[in-house]
């Protein structure tokens, strides 16, 4: 199968998302797209899988011009797309939501579960995509809620799939199975279309990679050809550091002292246990882990959105265990969430709106019960130009915003607003090197107007870059709080894998 | 390969093209994205939804009347007089509708008299689902306002004219309040679903008021069927034309709260906090609102606003309660919200039309034989392609982006 797209321009009110892109997928091929956040890959993409129209430009499929009404078409013509946001139901088991849409039926129309969930199973051994096939959704981590997506393509018989920024959310583990999927589909002969801002995998997994800025194709090289720098110069346009230039740390006081806290997972299993922990203003803690090992849960507790089992919180020497995120929030303490679409933002507010989220009902933004539209206005303009939020207009809704910069907009309403304490879960999750390293400089510069920076990360570069003391979090509890002048890779990535080097009793 | 250069980027990373081309465009955008209401969504999409139900209506009316019928029987010897007759028949019917809600301007005080309590209590339901909740007991509500405002209609008396009135509608918004009280507080407190809450607390609203019309303190003197006392003559809602016709001050009054309703919630801190509890409750925890709180509130309000119905139908049309005060407005309510898109003027807007379809009614019905439930057909018909946008758009083939399409759904009842 070959897939051609010919002069694709899609345009939004007051944005032009993709001009005049021209793209070849053959098939047995992983073609990576890359550019920075908002440069087009998912409008594209979601032209492609016929979830927009493109304002101009044509579709062939092995030659032939295709005209996609909606998804339903495309998936019929082959292709498959996992979305940046999944799309399943969480009440339905595996089976269902793989069968959702195109269920086999029996005499009288009965639904023929044992059917559909045969298919799956051989598609599951198949491609190895291991999966249970009656667990319900919502109980499944994100890696084999993506295992589920991916079999749902596949269970339509897509030829071309397209997977659009898989690896953000799973851990290195994951992430290593999922390449093993798909370099398992590509042998047997299908097109893969991949999208991710992490250089490293994009070099790994490609076979040829297109860059997209703003909107236009700037070029097309493979890996052989390039490496780390050249592609991020070329995403970005100009020269990008890796390295987060930042001096010594110079700890005051302990801002945010933990201690001998514990929580409860939303399934009221024991997710921390017994964790304690300081944070100084003037220095970054960086909690490395695996994700799933309690660093959620941690932050929710900290920042007052889960109850606390036990334990206590103390803020700037006050005492706030279990005040909620208002009181948190009050004492100068700011926190980006880790799941920016559920927590962070409301997708049908406009951008200006958002940056007011929890501070919608103090001065300057309000007096009495009125809100001062001029002041969350200007407050909006700034912050839209200081963290350079691509958007057309602030009034624009952030849902319609492209991941990366729905991320900025959120990481500028907290910075702008910590304190005494910043909290960051995951904080450059999906975004672009270049904002990578711009979000990163803000985090130094928070430190060093004094604030304590909690930061929680399972990206190893990050916790290395940015962290002054490392904290690794394993199963509940912190193995081991390391100086990052003593801390190596291996170190850390040991620690992370649960093996504490002093006492072996976990 | 490509190598780009790009000197004049400088920290932090600029922003050029697409966004500085896009400036020109900028106020568009603005004025499409801000609430998600372009024009296509909020007047073409409802006016289609209009004549669409009044041609299915008049398919209706042609199939349920006997003569037509016979007409169309004998359809191959006479063709013309199946056309014809069915013409008659319909043109008569909603010619007379119009004439019976807007052709006089008693037809027309009749017609704003219909809309004041749909007004409140559309605004009612609205209010609510913008914190994410299902009003649907607006009825319960506006039946126990009705009667806190007639108990101060009719007690206070000592109070000069337009305070008494201000009273005597403040009680029954506090009436209305603290029906709206309960699922909102249970809602909260217990997590039970105000569906259930607020349906049963209809029923449990008529028998109490049913029961409170025989009781001593409100029944009428001299009277054994179920009566309250009338409201004294302070406590009235004056009328705007003079005596002969029916239209109060009750439609200023609910034009003004209207306007009220629109402030609280897009111009002021408790609506950014009903909408956002509406809309995300996980977003609004995160931020540090109150959910339960804010369920609290937004029913109270919601229930006082529908309490405000019975009182301006109290206090400006019938001056007292009986079985049956209420012709149904707080399930009226529900429909119009919804055909107003919940936003305090398209529930005015839509409250207007319903009041055109309720007063022309009565005057289609004495001018043509076509009985009133007819209307009913009509409005359901109305509702069910206003909550289809997507079928009136195939039926008028109006092209529109997916974009617009996922805000017309995420500003429905869809979410
Ligand atoms: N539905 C929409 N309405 C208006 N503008 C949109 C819409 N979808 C995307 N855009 C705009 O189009 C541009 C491209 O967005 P897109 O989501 O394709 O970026 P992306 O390359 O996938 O970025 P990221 O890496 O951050 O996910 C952005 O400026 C975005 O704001
Ligand atoms: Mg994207």
């Amino acid at each position: 199968m070959k897939v051609e797209l010919r002069g694709i321009t899609k345009r939004f009110p007051g944005v032009i998302a993709n001009r005049n892109v021209d793209l070849t997928l053959i098939e047995g091929e992983v073609h990576t797209l890359l550019g920075e956040n908002g440069a087009g890959k998912s409008t594209l993409m979601n032209v492609l899988f016929g979830l927009y129209s493109a304002t101009e430009g044509e579709i062939l499929i092995d030659d032939s011009p295709v005209n996609f009404d909606g998804p339903n078409d495309a998936i019929a013509a082959g292709i498959g797309m996992v979305h940046q946001h999944f799309m399943l139901v969480p009440v339905f088991t595996v089976t269902e939501n793989v069968m959702l849409g195109v269920e086999p039926t029996g005499p009288l129309g009965v639904l023929d579960r044992d059917q559909a969930r045969k298919r799956l199973l051989d598609l599951s051994t198949k491609y190895g995509l291991e999966v249970d096939p009656d667990a319900y959704v919502e109980d499944l981590p994100v890696g084999v809620q993506q295992r589920v997506e991916i079999l749902k393509a596949l269970y339509r018989d897509a030829d071309l799939l397209i997977l659009d920024e898989p690896t953000a959310v799973l851990t290195p583990q994951e992430t290593r199975d999922l390449f093993e999927v798909i370099k398992t589909l590509k042998a047997s002969g299908r097109a893969i279309v991949f999208i991710s801002h992490k250089l490293k995998e994009v070099l790994t997994i490609s076979d040829r990679i297109t860059v997209l800025r703003r909107g236009e194709v700037v070029g097309q090289t493979t890996p052989a050809e390039s490496d780390e720098h050249a592609l991020a110069t070329m995403m970005v346009g100009r020269e990008v550091s890796f390295e987060v230039e930042k001096t010594p740390a110079a700890p005051a006081k302990a801002m945010l002292e933990v201690n001998k806290l514990s929580v409860l997972d939303d399934r009221g299993q024991l997710a921390v246990s017994d964790v304690s922990l300081d944070v100084r203003a003037g220095e970054i803690v960086a909690i490395a882990g695996v994700q799933g090992n309690g660093q959620t849960e941690l932050v929710e507790a900290i920042t007052g959105m889960r109850k606390l089992a036990g334990g206590t919180v103390r803020l700037d020497g006050k005492d706030v265990t279990g005040q909620g995120p208002a009181d948190m929030f009050h004492h100068g303490a700011a926190h980006v969430p880790e799941d920016r679409q559920k927590h962070g933002m409301v997708g049908a507010f406009p951008i200006k709106d958002n940056l007011v989220l929890n501070s919608y009902d103090e001065k300057p933004f309000a007096s009495g019960i009125k809100v001062e539209r001029a002041a969350v206005t200007e407050n909006a303009q700034r912050l839209v130009k200081d963290f350079d939020i691509r958007t057309p207009s602030i009034d624009v809704h952030i849902g319609n915003l492209s991941g990366g910069n729905q991320q900025k907009a959120i990481v500028a309403r907290e910075f702008s607003q910590a304190e005494v304490l910043l909290i960051a879960a995951q904080p450059t999750r999906g975004l672009d090197v270049g904002s990578i390293q711009y979000i990163h400089e803000q985090i130094v510069r928070k430190r060093d107007e004094g604030c304590a920076v909690l930061i929680v990360s399972s990206e190893l570069d990050e916790v290395m870059s940015l962290g002054d003391r490392i904290a690794v979090m394993y199963r509940g509890q912190i193995l081991d709080v390391v100086d990052r002048a003593d801390a190596t890779r291996d170190k850390i990535g040991l620690l992370m894998a649960g093996s504490r080097q002093k006492d072996a009793t976990a | 390969m490509n190598d780009p250069q790009n000197p004049k980027a400088k920290e932090p990373p600029s922003t050029d093209v697409p966004v500085e081309e896009a400036v020109a465009e900028r106020a568009r955008a603005a004025g499409v994205a801000t609430q998600g209401l372009d024009w296509r969504n909020v007047i073409l999409v409802p006016t289609l939804a209009l004549l669409a139900g009044l041609f299915v209506g008049a398919l209706v009316m042609v199939f349920s009347d006997p003569d037509t019928l016979r007409s169309w029987a004998s359809l191959g010897r006479n063709p013309g007089k199946a056309l014809s007759d069915s013409w008659t028949l319909v043109y008569e019917a909603y010619s007379a509708l119009f004439k019976g809600s807007l052709g006089s301007p008693r037809a027309i005080s009749e017609t704003i008299v219909s809309a004041t309590p749909l007004i409140f209590a559309g605004l009612a339901v609205a209010l609510a689902f913008k914190a994410g909740l299902f009003n649907i007991g607006a009825e319960g509500q506006l039946l126990v306002g009705a009667m806190t405002s007639v108990y101060a209609g009719f007690t206070f008396d000592f109070l000069p004219g337009p305070v008494h009135v201000t009273a005597a509608l403040i009680a029954g918004f506090l009436g209305g309040a603290l029906w709206g009280f309960i699922p909102g507080f249970l809602k909260a407190r217990t997590g039970a679903h105000e569906v259930i809450v607020t349906i049963m607390l209809n029923y449990i609203g008529l028998l109490f008021v049913n029961f409170l019309l025989k009781s001593e303190i409100f029944i009428r003197s001299g009277r054994t069927d179920p009566i309250t006392k009338p409201v004294a003559e302070s406590a009235k809602l004056p009328p705007l034309l003079g005596a002969e016709y029916r239209v109060n001050a009750g439609f200023l009054v609910a034009l003004a709260v209207a306007g009220a309703i629109w402030w609280l919630l897009f111009r002021s801190t408790v609506g950014f906090r009903f909408r956002t509890v509406g809309t995300n409750p996980n977003a609004a925890l995160y931020a540090g609102m109150s959910v339960g709180g804010t369920y609290i509130l937004a029913m109270v309000l919601s229930g006082g606003l529908a309490g405000l119905a019975g009182a301006s139908q109290l206090l400006g049309v019938q001056y007292s309660v009986f079985p049956g005060f209420s012709s149904g407005y707080g399930f009226d309510a529900i429909a119009l919200a919804l055909l107003g898109r919940t936003h305090p003027g398209g529930v005015v807007m839509a409250a207007l039309l319903f009041g055109v379809l309720r007063s022309g009614a009565t005057g289609m019905q004495a001018a043509t034989s076509i009985p009133v439930d007819i209307i009913v057909v009509i409005q359901a018909l109305v509702i069910v392609f206003m909550a289809a946008p997507e079928l009136v758009r195939q039926i008028f083939r109006i092209r529109a982006d997916k974009q617009a399409e996922q805000d017309t759904l995420s500003a429905s009842w869809a979410t």
